[in-house]
């Protein structure tokens, strides 16, 4: 078994409740940092452990935190993200729903490393019954007096608030998250300024995700030396994966960055390898938004080496030949699977969850999703993929926010490395709109 | 101060304005085209991204290029960049492109479009689109909105510049419409059913690059390109009073605000001036007004007053004899 930092004592009964997380050693971070840090000794701490942004674009999070403007007399926030909506990302929920309390430690002591005396968590709004857990959790917290005024008796005021969201995936995004909690329409926000000078009601604000501020009380507890310790090169840590698809034990495993990709897919102690025995076909490493490998490419990079589960690995050979490791959402699929119909249903969510605001975005995944649509139910004609390339080109870079670029990806890699299944697709219609029907002909070429 | 190079030309502005202001500094065709910044609207542009520019020097003190193209009408400049627009092949496929993604679902109704001949998206598809579209699918439609006896809102024709938006928070009290709905069925609306009704609502005609918002009072009339403009202003107790009138003949059709080249109001005007007073006895007409934009209501430029000249409404009897018998 390897290390386990967040999920250690997930199973333990009851470890939702104050009284037994605090038996497994729950809220030392917090005693630790308010007692004996500084608020910039904390920052330092997680700027040495390597930290990197868990919510999918992997920036360095002690690097965040010392970009913070520090203007007198202004207030600063810390917001966690947890929105986590993107297709195939499960992560955070599991962790919020069993092990509250290591959320909110989390919580408590960043916003003392940044000196923020009002934060907040921004939960997806459907996720009604992990905020109720949350708000009992913050209820047992204040009454503890590890929340509110004078924590720990360390002069140190901390108000935590928990608020939903209305169930949009762009209020992910860190900017049109800032503009929901504001009581705003969601819409991403022009940058510069960033969040760091202006954020939250026109203050400086972090915005982390939920694994990352969760991550910060081990690296109090046990020094960011230590924490740098695990993982590779400059993967630091430990990762939470939403493994998913067609694997026989689907669910949340913490990994220790730089497990081969081979070992989690057949491992008995990750995924347990295809169901039924299959053929792995491709995998989606990072969430939905993440090119799609085939399984040559991700097993093993263009270069031959052994893919690991890294930042670097994943990316190794840039979109060419490579993917990212996102949100860590990995989303497997067997010979059986149709990867015209999974980018179908992919375009068809982000055309659902573009919010309207800038044009190549807005146009764009709607006209993507509609070829896509045709060419899947048997009425493509032989330009439409490069038309999809084409339009995908457009979109990609030349958006307000990455919703676009997220958009763009999947359906470009999946053209790129699956093109002859496209036009088998189109070709053949009658034999590809068949109940089940899976073009087989490039499985001969990934088993090579 | 700071001095940039846009497009090869140098040019000196203050900090903190923007690259597509310093452009429009410069002047001329090297200007990046926008559709929904608006200079008098804070917190406008962004959105449409028609004026993407490529930055291939961040700054003196920085001269790394920026990665993306970024939104020329909200990036500001600073000392020692250097700006291409049209001078780079990347700028221009983009914006095609995004004039394309524009034009989708646009029901190219200008023949029956009142704003046609002043359209921003209609000059800018001349200059940057394409003759053959390759989208096949169809075209988004909306129902008609209801907003009161003087605005016309007709959602098929709108891109979502979110202009009359900005206008209605900035110079109106109350704003009742906004955004409805998400992306591609993001819609103008009033929610719900509720009329625009101040002394300013007229300003969201003006201030609409394509013919979302079109003024009750003229639509139908007549052509823009076939009308008069004239400078004249009036006694307005609630506004300045300075307006642009379209003429045929003795005839005001249609009162807007006065627009620059880059069809953007020189002063907000009331509803009274918009749309009670159009008659020539209610103003004192200061003389033509000149057209500056590259569109076809340019073509009408005339230099001396001609309001006193009879004009028959009718077609004048030469053309007649040569028109085709039906």
């Amino acid at each position: 078994m390897g290390l386990k930092i967040l999920t250690e004592h997930i199973n333990v009964p009851g470890i939702e409740t104050l009284e037994v997380y605090r038996k497994h050693g729950g809220y030392r971070s917090v005693e630790k940092a308010l007692k004996t840090m500084s608020p910039d000794e904390v920052v330092e701490e997680v700027k040495t452990s390597g930290l990197r942004g868990r919510g999918g674009a992997g920036f360095p999070t002690g690097m965040k935190w010392s970009f913070l403007a520090k203007p007198e007399g202004v207030p600063r926030y810390l917001v966690c993200n947890a929105d986590e909506s993107e297709p195939g990302t499960f992560k955070d929920r599991v962790f919020m729903e069993k092990n509250p309390h290591a959320l909110i430690e989390g919580m408590i002591t960043s916003s003392y490393a940044l000196g923020a005396n009002t934060s907040y968590i921004y939960i997806r709004g459907e996720l009604m019954f992990v905020l109720r857990i949350l708000e009992k959790a913050i209820a047992e917290a204040y009454a503890a007096g590890l929340l509110g005024k004078n924590i720990l008796g360390s002069g140190y005021d901390l108000d935590l608030h928990v608020a939903p969201g209305g169930g949009a995936y762009i209020c992910g995004e860190e900017t049109a998250l800032l503009e929901s909690l504001e009581g705003k329409r969601g819409n991403p926000r022009n940058k510069p300024p960033f969040p760091a000078v202006k954020g939250l009601f026109a203050s400086p604000t972090v915005v982390n995700n939920v694994e990352s501020i969760a991550s910060v009380p081990w690296i109090v507890n046990n020094g960011g030396a230590e924490y740098a310790k695990i993982g590779i090169g400059r993967s630091t840590g430990t990762k939470l994966i939403s493994a998913s698809g067609n694997i026989n034990k689907p669910g949340v495993y913490e990994i220790e960055l730089g497990v081969p990709v081979e070992e989690f897919i057949y491992s008995d102690e990750y995924c347990g390898g295809i169901w039924k025995g299959k053929q792995l076909k491709a995998v989606v490493p990072g969430g939905s938004s993440v090119p799609i490998l085939p399984a040559n490419l991700i097993l093993k990079t263009a270069a031959g080496e052994d893919r690991l589960m890294s930042y670097e690995s994943l990316s190794d050979g840039g979109f060419v030949s490579g993917s990212m490791l996102g949100s860590g959402a990995f989303i497997v699929f067997d010979e059986d699977q149709c990867i015209v119909r999974n980018t179908w249903n992919y375009a068809r969510f982000y055309h659902h969850e573009s919010c309207g605001q800038c044009s190549p975005c807005r146009e764009g995944t709607g006209w993507m999703e509609k070829v896509l649509h045709r060419i899947e139910h048997g009425h493509g004609h032989q330009q439409d993929i490069d038309l999809l390339v084409s339009v995908a080109k457009q979109i990609e870079g030349n958006t307000i926010c990455p919703l676009g670029d997220a958009a763009a990806w999947p359906v470009a890699s999946a053209i790129r490395h699956f093109r002859d299944e496209f036009e088998w697709h189109i070709k053949h219609p009658k034999e590809a709109t068949l109940p089940g029907a899976v073009y087989r002909g490039q499985l001969a070429t990934i088993e090579a | 101060m700071a001095k940039i190079t846009f497009d090869g030309i140098e040019v000196e502005v203050e900090d903190g304005t923007t690259i597509l202001q310093a452009a429009r500094k410069i002047g001329g065709s090297v200007v990046p085209p926008a559709m929904c910044y608006y200079t008098p609207l804070k917190g406008s542009g962004g959105k449409c991204r028609v004026c993407l520019v490529k930055v291939t020097q961040g700054s003196a003190k920085d001269p790394r290029p920026m990665p993306k193209l970024v939104a020329s009408c909200i990036t500001p400049v600073q000392d020692g960049m250097v700006v291409e627009n049209t001078t780079n092949e990347d700028v221009m496929n983009a914006r095609k492109g995004i004039v394309e993604m524009l034009l989708i679902n646009h029901p190219l109704d200008c023949p029956i479009c009142d704003q046609a001949g002043e359209c921003d998206l209609q000059d800018l598809s001349y200059e940057h689109g394409v003759s053959a579209t390759r989208y096949e699918e169809e075209r988004r439609t909306f129902n008609k909105v209801d907003l009161g006896p003087y605005i016309q809102l007709h959602m098929t024709r709108c891109i979502l510049c979110y202009r009359c938006v900005y206008t209605a928070d900035q110079i109106t009290p109350n704003r009742v419409h906004g955004v409805l709905g998400r992306g591609d069925a993001a819609e103008i609306g009033t929610y719900i059913e509720n009329v625009i009704d101040n002394d300013f609502s007229g300003n969201v005609i003006d201030v609409c690059p394509v013919g979302a918002l079109t003024d009750k009072t003229w639509r139908f009339k007549n052509r823009v390109w076939f009308t008069k403009p004239m400078d004249a202003h009036r006694d307005c107790p609630t506004c300045s009073g300075k307006v642009t009138l379209w003429t045929r003949g003795e005839e005001v059709l249609r009162v807007t605000a006065r627009k620059d080249q880059y069809n953007e109001v020189e002063e907000f005007i009331c509803n009274t001036c918009r749309f009670d007073k159009k008659e020539t006895k209610d103003w004192t007409i200061e003389g033509p007004r000149h057209i500056n934009r590259n569109s076809v209501i340019s073509v009408n430029h005339y230099e001396l007053p001609v309001l006193n000249v009879p004009i028959v409404p009718n077609l004048p009897s030469s053309t007649k004899k040569n028109l085709p018998q039906a």
